[in-house]
């Protein structure tokens, strides 16, 4: 394989190993704020991982564009942070006023989880590391929709399992996050175990 | 230097662009235009469209209470939207019952107009206002009982129905800390808008009682705000049972002015209770009132006379009293005003009487 055949094979690669075994969440545990207050039932966990996928894939992109094409060329690498978060807060809202009009329903859905978003770390820790693994535009937008998707994954096993939590009885100095932040550190332990599969 | 400056210049450009991409933005994209919010079937206001009712209505001076200001987290400003509302939101649902999401309640905050849109919201609302107004005078009624006149200033006049409440603002003072808003029945006569006289007894540590009695000066400015509430005069001819006690006498007076003023025939019997002989007041103007109304009756009762003040009339409870003059109340309709306690006991010897429940009306005083 060579050239672009090769940068997609990258990029699919890249796309899995952000899901199970660099999964932004439960790896660096990035974005925890979300995770530990919105997964409590399935429901709303899955309207904001969706969110969070495409939001996090797309500003990725626009934050490898934003970089390479101005900031690498004016040598002003050490921005990147403030003009991530202002590229994010931008698109987010862009995002939010075009759902607001256009489809009641999908804003119904996924509408009060945007504004959430803006402020989320994983997707601007996902910019960050974009640039940190010198990852190819090609690769970045695996990279982006995988990392979108490992959160969406972990946010909805966690919703799933406490959900059924709801059911057993948790020692009360433990109910709430304090389970959470248990069950997190478990799931953590068990995407090690996807180590190896991809190199 | 040169480097500080440039980076300045550009990353402020990159921010700016991208705000004003946002404003080319919101001016297609959010732009809902003119947008006609329909009120309980008969008034029309036409709004700028984008923004949340809640807001849409305040600048159209129209007062939907609200205890967070619009942030969704309160619960408070609930109305009926029956058209145009859109899809109930997620942020709506944990402030909603069965019967009110049916219902279409919305919060409306969260309602963005974004179409021509049929409300309905509380008559009441429509004149509820601020107002500041100049304390005016302070009576005595009895040990433990004031009257306070206050003129309105701004604005100059009140339209109430006789029966409403106002909430009057308690300001800091020395021993509280915060601005609080009492509930106090309007005792004026309604004609005299530009008036209102609150009867007021002292709560032993009561926040804005301990002000109204300590504090408050003749020529002192105060906030409040109103009318609101229920409870009024019924627009049938049945015969009435007024039952009160203490303060409870405020919304009485107004509802008696009233009916002076447009020479209501129906029959009324208003029982009055006290303790003792001290906590009777304005004895004068009821017998004011039953000269002026041919079919009204004052009915003062004393629980505990005590020897040699001289009281003939009735004795007991209230309630006791009631059950002493009338042994049926079914074509009767019966208003209370005062103490939980004493409402719930009189309530109940109504309905043992015959008194049919939805002929009850009362105004609580938590």
């Amino acid at each position: 394989m060579n050239g672009i055949g090769q940068d997609v094979w990258m990029a699919v690669v890249t796309c899995f190993a952000a899901i199970f075994t660099q999964n932004i969440l439960l790896t660096t545990f990035l974005g925890m704020c979300p995770f530990t207050s919105v997964s409590r039932e399935v429901k709303a966990a899955i309207g904001l991982g969706v969110a969070v996928v495409f939001v996090m894939t797309f500003t990725t992109v626009l934050n490898w564009l934003a970089y390479y094409w101005v900031l690498v060329p004016l040598k002003l690498e050490f921005f990147r942070f403030i003009l991530f978060i202002i590229i994010i807060a931008a698109f987010v809202q862009f995002v939010e006023m075009v759902v607001d009009r256009y489809s009641p329903k999908l804003y119904q859905t996924l509408g009060i989880f945007l504004p959430l978003i803006t402020v989320n770390c994983a997707i601007l820790g996902t910019s960050l590391f974009m640039v940190i693994r010198e990852h190819s535009f090609i690769v970045t937008i695996g990279y982006g929709f995988g990392s979108g998707v490992g959160w969406l994954l972990a946010i909805l096993a966690m919703a799933g399992i406490r959900q059924r939590l709801n059911e057993s009885r948790v020692p009360e100095g433990l109910r709430g996050p304090g389970i959470t932040l248990i069950i997190a550190g478990l799931m953590a332990l068990a995407f090690v175990g996807f180590t190896g599969v991809l190199s | 230097m040169t480097d500080i400056l440039i980076t300045v210049l550009i990353v402020s450009s990159i921010a700016a662009g991208l705000a004003l991409l946002l404003v080319i933005a919101e001016r297609f994209i959010a732009n809902y235009g003119q947008c006609k919010i329909t009120i309980n079937q008969e008034r029309d206001i036409t709004v700028q469209g984008g923004k949340p009712l809640l807001s849409a209505l305040t600048e159209q001076k129209i007062f939907i209470p609200s205890a967070c200001g619009g942030r969704g987290t309160c619960g408070v400003c609930k109305v009926t939207v029956r058209e145009g509302g859109g899809l109930l939101l997620p942020t709506e649902t944990p402030f909603l019952t069965k019967e009110e999401i049916d219902g279409n309640v919305r919060l409306s905050c969260q309602v963005k107009v974004r179409n021509d849109l049929a409300i309905e919201i509380p008559e009441e609302l429509f004149n509820v206002r601020e107002y500041t107004a100049r304390c005016a005078d302070i009576e005595d009624l009895t040990y433990d009982m004031k009257r306070f006149r206050f003129e309105l200033t701004e604005p100059k006049a009140m339209d109430y129905i006789p029966g409403q409440y106002v909430q009057l603002l308690c300001p800091k003072y020395k021993g509280n800390s915060e601005e609080v808003y009492r509930a106090y029945s309007i005792s004026s006569d309604p004609e005299d808008k530009g008036v209102i006289d609150l009867i007021i007894r002292r709560v032993p540590n009561g926040i804005c009682t301990t002000w109204c009695f300590e504090h408050l000066k003749k020529g002192d400015a105060v906030r409040l705000n109103g009318p609101y509430g229920e409870f009024r005069l019924s627009k049938t001819e049945a015969p009435m049972v007024f039952v009160a006690g203490g303060s409870g006498m405020a919304p009485f007076v107004s509802i008696l002015h009233f009916m002076q003023k447009t020479n209501n025939l129906r029959e009324a019997v208003y029982f009055f209770g006290g303790n003792t002989i001290r906590d009777l007041c304005l004895a004068e103007q009821m017998k004011g009132f039953e000269k002026a109304l041919p079919n009204f009756t004052f009915v003062p009762v004393v629980s505990r006379p005590e020897e040699g003040d001289g009281w003939e009339d009735e004795t007991g409870l209230v309630t006791e009293a009631v059950k002493r003059r009338f042994k049926v109340l079914s074509g009767y309709e019966g208003y209370l005003c005062g103490s939980p306690g004493m409402i719930d006991a009189a309530a109940k010897v109504f309905t043992s009487l015959g008194m049919p429940e939805d002929k009850i009306y009362y105004d609580k005083f938590a």
